[in-house]
């Protein structure tokens, strides 16, 4: 009955609105300083190498030539196989092994479950920081620097996912889990056939940002690494931007090249990830 | 499900090879990280691999390729395998990881100024003295090698080594009216073409006469040349004792940050930094190595010249600094090996090799036999710096790294902060001196 | 055997492996940190790491009391980060939240806007805004120019870099916290303004009064988070500062820059070990403080 009272203002008709009118002006202006170092990237990409020290904002003659050069006579193409391959086998593994452990705890009875819990959760509390040297040396001492494996052990299981699925797992009804054992399935088969494909979003999410986490990922990888050819893609950029001094053409060239493709996947599924977050962060 | 069972198989092989690799570490986490690996002995015919390790620079890459082509064509019994795959910015840190593990180079690249942090960490063998007599290599390489003798033993040797110059932008001279043959001598004139040569646009300077740049290869200049030029000694003859950061040194520290803070003629902060600058035609005069003569052969458009540092009072001094190759522990783990690492130093280190490398790096040769070489002298690029070798001092260095960030550090304070520049000059020294209080109480 | 037995022996087959994971992956070397802190520890050394006790939080205390050593200046800078970087990025995506929730179109469009940078790699975005911030060709001096505002040195200038760095940070992260920010404001029921409306509350009080409480959740959320994003502060300041090494003069300098150098470059373990066990103490507290704080603040 409020809105009878107290009517919200609304753009009906022609009437102006001021505030909306303004708050539109000041997202427009957020966005656009969003946008515009990205822009700057791309349109520094395209500049020729004589451009680069000069002050303008657009290349007189756009050219793609800085791609050729940065794809054919640097390694970035090794470094995109790399992330892709570290990136892809550690979401396949959390996966797994993230929605088996979250189930594990919100649907079975065991001895010791609570100590189990409260050891996976106590984990979350240690930053990797801290981590990262005992890795090394444990890394050093069975030989794993620089292959794939010891760039993506540290992520393999993790505790935020274990504690997502574990919430997510809670909404499956245990007359299904109970029926399907009825019917004499074992037990890894109703969590496969059963119980995950009902929480399929929410392992989604855990994906999705588990991907990105590792696309992203730096300290670990640049201490794992050491050659050029088994560094992942910003490690690799941070070697070239480095090395190649003033060439700033090819250090955006880069820079877009290992921008750009997980912004289009970005934009693919803006929206389940946009969700995800709004979850977790609700969650947390 | 198909999905599920291929990451299940993939997830439980990963683990099951992270479990077992990291139990592998688990139990011992105080004990060293693994037993060097024991060479395998080789039955007399078989031929031995070296493995020689350089960081990752092209131009040095590609005359060692050549080198090792040509030494493996003499040597068939040894075969040389050459990785250069480590950037600059991690080659210590990984060949340090290589070290204990025993997997690392038998041969391998460094700077001179960290042979004595390598020795104390017990990478390095002494050179065997029978093929490397001590007689031999003072009087046959450039005196700089003088600077890697430690604990009495010579523990490197070069193949070439680089000395800076003076670079200079004829155009630019032409323009402010200079006679674009004729660059400054002394650092008198020096400081007066440089006011010259600046452009300015109200308070912007559009064209720099000369930036200090102190990240590159300015506080080289200032340590071992201006400071001596000013009558200061940088280092006492041992080695123990650091003199630029006295009252003369001071003088000369002042004469070159009056470039950025008097005189205005440019800053390490415009146009993307001094060298960047200069190869893009916005600085006149340049202070760099011979290393950067590749560099700028790919600039067509740019007329420059390259002459000796200026003197001052007749006082002639450089800043040297070489790679230089050694012999690693593992290298020297049995006779064998020694003997191939030892035949393979010797080959990579001959004057001919110096001249091969010269037209590969820009670097010099460094014996002296072949950097005296008269068409070498008489080369309009090499022959500034040829000309430089007898007198270029090549730093002792304790920790290079610690060591330069030290003067950086006190240049800004200075340009930055307006720090007192011989309170940021002796502050900055002072902490230089501890690292070699340090280093040379662990050194006895 | 009984059900229950058979379900017991399940559940342990399908925690083995990660559980094994988690102790020596995660909870091992957590206490192997604590053990490095307490020794004298070079990779390089062949033979044993020497028992040298808490000499190297005598000597952390030792550098820490020095107001010019870069160890001091690491945590001061972090402090500074914090104190600076979490207040801004909280006001600005609040500020930006509350826009979206009154506008009706395009919503959707600027949420996705904004949420761009959050996915960029910080190495890239460290360099695009190096670029940026360039002082004789950067897109920001270009724009000073127009205006006739005179070049600024930004990431040279000793003043201007940490404030340069802390920009580059709350740009890449507003995103995120303006989605979080956005999904608590639509889950404030929509009777609670009527209501406040019918009482005549103005526009302040029922920001105050019925906005920020009912955000206190999310609100607390984000300060941890960030706060401790800003404490672990690493990849960008290597890849925004000249020679990697939080200059000019150590005035962009990190905690965990610090860790990385000590650990990775000087190859002093020990001492980096220990910076990580104070940085992990610190984080422990300052979240558990926080918690307190906001929560009690807000408690209705």
């Amino acid at each position: 009955m409020a809105q009878l009272i107290q009517p919200r203002p609304m753009t009906r008709g022609r009437q102006i609105d001021l505030p909306q009118i303004l708050a539109y002006a000041l997202l427009t202006l957020g966005a656009v300083t969003m946008v515009v170092p990205f822009f700057w990237m791309i349109s520094t990409s395209m500049k020729t190498v004589s451009e680069i020290l000069k002050p303008q904002f657009f290349p007189s003659a756009p050219t793609l030539e800085n791609y050729v050069t940065v794809m054919t006579r640097t390694l970035f193409p090794t470094w995109y196989f790399n992330s892709l391959l570290a990136a892809t086998a550690s979401t396949l593994s959390v996966a797994f092994f993230d929605s088996l452990v979250g189930y594990v705890f919100a649907k079975f009875e065991f001895p010791l479950k609570k100590v189990f819990f409260v050891l996976v959760l106590m984990t979350l509390m240690v930053p990797t920081e801290m981590l990262v040297i005992p890795w090394y040396i444990m890394a050093v001492g069975v030989k794993l620097q620089d292959s794939l494996l010891g760039i993506v052990f540290p992520g393999l299981v993790t505790a935020t996912g274990v504690f997502l699925m574990r919430q997510s797992f809670f909404a499956v009804p245990d007359e299904l889990i109970d029926a399907a054992r009825i019917d004499g399935m074992h037990e890894f088969g109703i969590f496969t056939t059963i119980a995950w494909p009902l929480v399929k979003s929410a392992v989604a999410a855990v994906c999705i940002f588990n991907f990105l986490g590792n696309w992203n990922a730096f300290i670990w990888p640049l201490i794992v690494t050491s050659k050029r050819a088994t560094m992942t893609l910003p490690i690799g950029l941070s070697f070239f931007s480095g090395e190649a001094g003033s060439d700033w053409h090819l250090i955006m060239t880069g820079a877009t090249i290992a921008t750009v493709p997980l912004l289009i996947v970005f934009l693919f599924f803006q929206r389940q990830i946009i969700k995800g977050i709004a979850l977790t962060g609700i969650k947390a | 499900m198909r999905k599920t069972l291929k990451s299940l198989t993939f997830g439980a092989a990963a683990m099951a090879l992270v479990l077992s690799a990291c139990s592998g570490a688990a139990p011992a986490p105080t004990a060293a990280p693994a037993a060097p690996a024991k060479p395998v002995a080789t039955t007399a015919p078989a031929p031995i691999t070296i493995e020689y390790w350089q960081y990752n620079f092209a131009s040095r890459i590609e005359a060692m390729n050549e080198l090792i082509k040509q030494f493996e064509a003499e040597n068939p019994g040894i075969k040389v395998v050459h990785n250069s795959e480590i950037p600059y910015d991690n080659f210590i840190d990984k060949v340090a990881a290589s070290a204990p593990a025993g997997v690392g180079p038998d041969v391998v690249t460094l700077f001179n100024g960290w042979v004595p942090s390598w020795v104390n960490a017990g990478y390095l063998v002494p050179l065997p003295e029978k093929d490397f007599p001590p007689a031999d290599l003072e009087k046959n390489f450039s005196a700089m090698i003088l600077g890697t003798k430690f604990q009495g033993k010579y523990w490197t040797v070069p193949t070439a080594v680089r000395a800076l110059a003076l670079f200079w932008n004829k155009d630019h001279f032409k323009a402010a009216g200079l006679d674009p043959e004729k660059p400054p001598a002394t650092l008198d004139e020096f400081v007066d073409y440089a006011k010259k040569l600046t452009i300015k646009d109200g308070d912007k300077i559009t064209q720099q006469g000369f930036a200090v740049e102190m990240t590159g290869q300015a506080h080289q200049w200032f340590r071992e040349v201006l400071s001596r030029q000013y009558g200061a000694s940088p280092f006492t003859p041992d080695n123990k004792t650091l003199g630029y950061g006295d009252a003369k040194s001071c003088q000369a520290f002042k004469w070159l940050l009056a470039f950025e803070t008097d005189y205005k003629t440019g800053s390490n902060d415009l146009f993307d930094g001094a060298t960047t600058a200069f190869q893009n035609g916005k600085e006149s005069m340049h202070i760099d190595g011979s290393f950067r003569l590749g560099a700028l052969a790919s600039k067509p458009d740019l007329k420059w010249g390259v002459a000796p540092l200026p003197t001052k009072d007749g006082i002639k001094a450089n800043f040297g600094s070489f790679w230089t190759h050694g012999i690693t522990k593992k290298g020297g783990s049995d006779p064998k090996r020694l003997e191939a690492a030892t035949k393979f130093l010797k080959f990579i280190t001959t004057p001919a090799a110096g001249l091969a490398w010269v037209k590969k790096t820009g670097e010099l040769p460094a014996q002296l036999a072949a950097a005296a070489d008269p068409d070498l002298a008489k080369d309009a690029k090499y022959g500034a710096f040829a000309k430089q070798l007898s007198y270029s001092y090549a730093t002792f260095f304790v920790d290079e790294a610690k060591q330069r960030k030290n003067l950086i550090d006190a240049f800004d304070a200075v340009r930055l902060q307006k720090a007192d520049p011989c309170v940021a000059l002796a502050d900055a020294v002072k902490k230089d001196q501890a690292l070699y209080d340090e280093f040379w109480a662990k050194n006895k | 055997m009984s059900l229950r037995t058979r379900r017991i022996l399940w559940a342990y087959a399908f925690i083995l492996i990660p559980l094994l994971f988690f102790i020596v992956i995660r909870a091992y070397p957590t206490l192997f940190a604590f053990n490095i802190s307490l020794h004298d520890w070079n990779p390089l050394r062949t033979g044993d790491q020497p028992f040298i006790g808490i000499d190297n939080f005598a000597r952390f205390l030792k550098d820490i009391a020095d107001p010019n050593h870069v160890t001091r200046k690491a945590f001061e800078n972090t402090a500074k980060y914090v104190l600076l970087g979490v207040p801004i990025q909280l006001a600005l995506s609040l500020s930006i939240a509350l826009l979206l929730n009154t506008i009706k179109r395009w919503v959707t469009l600027f949420r996705v806007i904004y949420f761009i940078p959050f996915v960029t790699s910080a190495v890239a975005v460290a360099w695009v805004w190096r670029s940026l911030y360039m002082p004789d060709f950067g897109a920001i001096n270009l724009l000073l120019d127009a205006f006739h505002i005179p070049s600024q040195r930004f990431l040279l200038d000793i003043n201007q870099s940490l404030p340069s760095v802390t920009a580059v940070v709350v740009w890449q992260g507003l995103g995120f916290a303006v989605i979080i920010f956005l999904a608590g404001l639509q889950q404030i029921p929509e009777v609670y303004y009527e209501a406040a409306r019918v009482d005549g509350a103005n526009r302040l009080q029922v920001f105050r009064g019925i906005t920020i409480p009912l955000l206190n959740s999310s609100i607390v959320y984000l300060a941890v988070l960030q706060t401790i994003g800003f404490l672990r502060m690493f990849a960008e300041v290597l890849n925004l500062s000249r020679q990697g090494d939080g200059g000019p003069i150590n005035s962009t300098t990190t905690v965990v820059l610090r860790v990385y150098r000590e650990g990775f470059g000087s190859f002093n373990m020990g001492y980096a070990a220990t910076l990580t066990v104070i940085l992990f103490a610190i984080i422990l507290v300052i979240t558990i403080v926080q918690l307190r704080f906001l929560q009690r603040r807000f408690d209705y």
